[in-house]
């Protein structure tokens, strides 16, 4: 099954990269409306940090062939 | 209000949002082989993702518009609906009722309603269920498409068919698993969209104790915002427990200690989170037992945490509003061109008679249905010779008195987002809509299949026949939840009459569930009727009961006045009570007049007191169910003293 790990990564990733270049290439003055902090800057950084950690633990999963976890000690114990 | 402009970059983070949920469907398209496959996902998803799915589905658009809303309104009591109304509850469904839910093999709510009881009871559940979600759904759909069109000036057709259109389609290919998918993408997306607006906020009133200085001010003169009248202690928007001691005078929502903690902590709380199929669905599709069990605490742990995210918005816009900061004010109700028509000729004939300021306001007021500002109204009347049409229409929707609270949320992304991060609270508000809908669309479908399509219409047909009904259903759903939408665009008055009659079928619907699995002698009979006999309850109770300052009719007391409470939400909390206690005593009684249909052997699985306990030592002790529902209790109850 797909791991939902991956497009979670990916998307914020993608969406991250956009937010930080509009940072480093727009105006200061653009920012006044977020207190003089630029925003999309940091968030941007934020959000690639979020989607690169998604996507390195999908790409460990997807390496290390997991047990299956399947046989929980609960689902034995169904009434 | 001016609406807001958005940028190419903002597009663009909508769009890849957009392609990444729809590609999430066709990525599992492959694994729909069975009906179990796309109607539970083939019970094999891990807690963490059915959990943030859990939390996602309940999470719809009304949840961030509407709590924001009740933050400004009400201040930091509204978090009594998560840490009073929803984190005990899903404890305790986690650990009581879904041995029961997961375990009996039930692939829905009602059809476990039918394995305890009988088909009557399920058919009235099933039925119920299917039209409120398709109500639900409809009206949250349109309450955004109204939104994105005043705030952001989209058309509100075009608005209503792309957001329903990309649900469809990625349901249509993935059944619940893409749903509960694209929920955990949807709810990192809620949470990293919406988490900087409240930052920006926060550090715009100058932190969390300027922030409740004022809304002491606030609280003493609530009117001069447009807010309850009245005055009220100094802490009543800053402390949750305070203000709702002093009883229901004392707090604007009006309400009563016991209200509070008994209709609305017990009754309203346990009736949503452990019966309805929406969210107990997601912990069907779990793995196994032990997922299913951890599946509501993995969601409790972010939903207790999510007032901060959703009603503190609600307090920074009145802390902004009082300090009165670079003019920002609550949003106003935004008037309508019908309004404009009428309200217009108003002014005119007013600036013509030379009214004075509150004479005017009073005239333009009614004629546009709203409340005005008379000094602002004055004004305008002085300047109105010279407008030209649309300054004129400026100036009046400025002179509006009345508050949208529901404009509260995207006034402060308005204010606060630059274009990029625009875009992605945006995106957020969007995706906490595709969830929710996503999440009453896959519900409904698989009720219809399972409770009513292949229980009473079309048996025994093979399990593709049923697939290929799940995918028909989808389409049908969302066309009709898109039906729904533009009735209560239309007809907002029937759509009220309409979650009247719902909030009647399930005051009470907690304690027939409870004495169900809790009490092997209930029966059948007992659970149909004491479910009917609630539901009569309510209907009678609020027939005879109003709240201050409604008229009698749509809003109750249509049979005359028998009691009247301080507020709405009072009389809801009082009137779940009335009608929960209804039913749990009818069931009671008739169960014990009544024979049991059902043996013992039969009612193993499904009856707390003949099945054998689960044994879960077998786990590390921080993984056992009980272990992770303590710690949660003591959390919810360590914020309650914070915030006191």
């Amino acid at each position: 099954m797909l791991d939902i790990r991956w497009p979670i990564g990916l998307m914020f990733t993608l969406v991250g990269a956009i937010l930080v270049l509009t940072g480093a290439l727009s105006s200061p003055e653009s920012y006044q409306r977020s207190l003089g902090i630029n925003i999309n800057l940091w968030w941007g950084l934020l959000l690639l940090l979020f989607g690169g950690l998604m996507a390195l633990f999908a790409w460990r999963a997807k390496n290390r062939p997991d047990q299956p976890t399947a046989r929980d000690p609960g689902s034995r114990q169904n009434p | 209000m001016q609406s807001i402009q958005l940028g190419g970059i903002d597009y663009s983070i909508l769009i890849i949002y957009s392609l990444f949920v729809l590609g999430i469907g066709f990525a599992l398209k492959r694994f729909m082989k069975s009906s179990e496959d796309f109607f539970l996902s083939g019970r094999s998803i891990p807690a963490w993702i059915t959990g943030l799915a859990f939390l996602s589905a309940n999470l719809g658009a009304l949840e961030l518009v509407g709590m924001a809303a009740s933050g400004a309104k009400y201040g930091i009591a509204t978090s009594h609906f998560y840490w009073v109304g929803a984190i005990p509850a899903m404890v305790f469904l986690a650990i009581f009722m879904m041995p029961f839910y997961y375990g009996s093999k039930a692939r829905s709510v009602p059809e476990y309603l039918k394995m305890r009881f009988d088909e009557r009871t399920r058919c009235l559940n099933s039925i119920t269920f299917a039209v409120m979600t398709l109500f639900a759904s409809g009206i949250s759909m349109n309450a955004l498409a109204k939104l994105l069109h005043q705030l952001l000036g989209w058309d509100y057709n075009l608005s209503l068919w792309i957001c329903s259109g990309v649900v469809l389609i990625y349901v249509f290919k993935g059944g619940l698993t893409s749903a509960i998918y694209t929920e955990v993408l949807q709810f990192f997306m809620i949470v990293l969209g919406f988490a900087p607006v409240v930052y920006l906020g926060l550090k715009d009133v100058g932190g969390w104790e300027t922030m409740t200085h004022s809304l002491s001010n606030v609280a003493q003169d609530p009117a001069r915002l447009g807010l309850a009248p009245g005055s009220y202690a100094p802490d009543a928007w800053s402390s949750a427990w305070k203000p709702l001691l002093g009883g229901p005078t004392a707090n604007p929502m009006g309400v009563d200690l016991f209200a509070m903690v008994f209709g609305l902590g017990f009754v309203l709380s346990f009736g949503y989170w452990c019966t309805n199929f929406l969210v107990v669905q997601r912990a069907m599709a779990a793995r196994n037992m032990s997922a299913a069990r951890r599946t509501p605490l993995i969601a409790a742990l972010p939903k207790m945490l999510f007032p901060a995210l959703v009603i503190v918005p609600g307090m920074i816009a009145v802390t902004l509003a009082s300090l009165g900061k670079d003019g920002y004010r609550l949003p106003p109700k935004m008037l309508v061109e019908s309004a404009y028509a009428k309200a217009v000729p108003a002014v005119k004939e007013a600036a013509s008679q030379k009214l004075d300021a509150e004479a005017a306001a009073k005239r333009i007021g009614e004629a546009a249905g709203v409340k005005m500002f008379p000094d602002r109204v004055a004004a305008l009347l002085e300047a109105a010779p010279t407008l030209d049409d649309k300054s004129l229409r400026n100036h009046l929707q400025n002179a509006v008195a009345d508050t949208d609270y529901d404009g509260v949320i995207l006034s402060l992304v308005k204010r606060y987002c630059p274009s990029g991060l625009l875009g992605l609270a945006l995106t957020a508000l969007l995706a906490s809509f595709m969830s929710g809908m996503a999440g009453n669309v896959t519900a409904f479908n698989t009720v219809w299949t399972y409770d009513l399509y292949q229980a009473y219409i079309c048996p025994n047909k093979s399990d593709g026949h049923y697939m290929w009904m799940g995918r028909v259903v989808t389409v049908a759903g969302v066309l009709l939840s898109i039906a729904c939408a533009y009735f209560a665009s239309n007809y907002s008055n029937a759509m009220d009459i309409v979650q009247l009659v719902f909030g009647f079928v399930n005051a009470p619907l907690f304690a027939t569930f409870l004495l169900g699995m809790f009490w092997a002698r209930t029966t059948s009979h007992g659970a149909f009727y004491g479910l009917l006999g609630g539901t009569l309850t309510s209907a009678l109770f609020h027939s005879l009961t109003l709240a201050a300052g409604n008229n009698p009719g749509l809003k109750g007391g249509y049979l005359g006045v028998a009691q009247s409470f301080p507020s709405e939400m009072a009389q809801n909390f009082w009137l779940a009570s009335f009608a929960f206690s209804a039913c749990f005593l009818l069931t009671l009684v008739i169960s014990l007049a009544t024979q049991r249909t059902k043996t013992n052997e039969e009612l193993k699985g499904l009856v707390y007191s003949l099945t054998p306990k689960l044994k879960d030592e077998e786990q590390a002790w921080y993984l056992k169910p009980t272990t992770i529902g303590w710690a949660l209790l003591a959390g919810c109850v360590v914020l309650n003293i914070i915030f006191w």
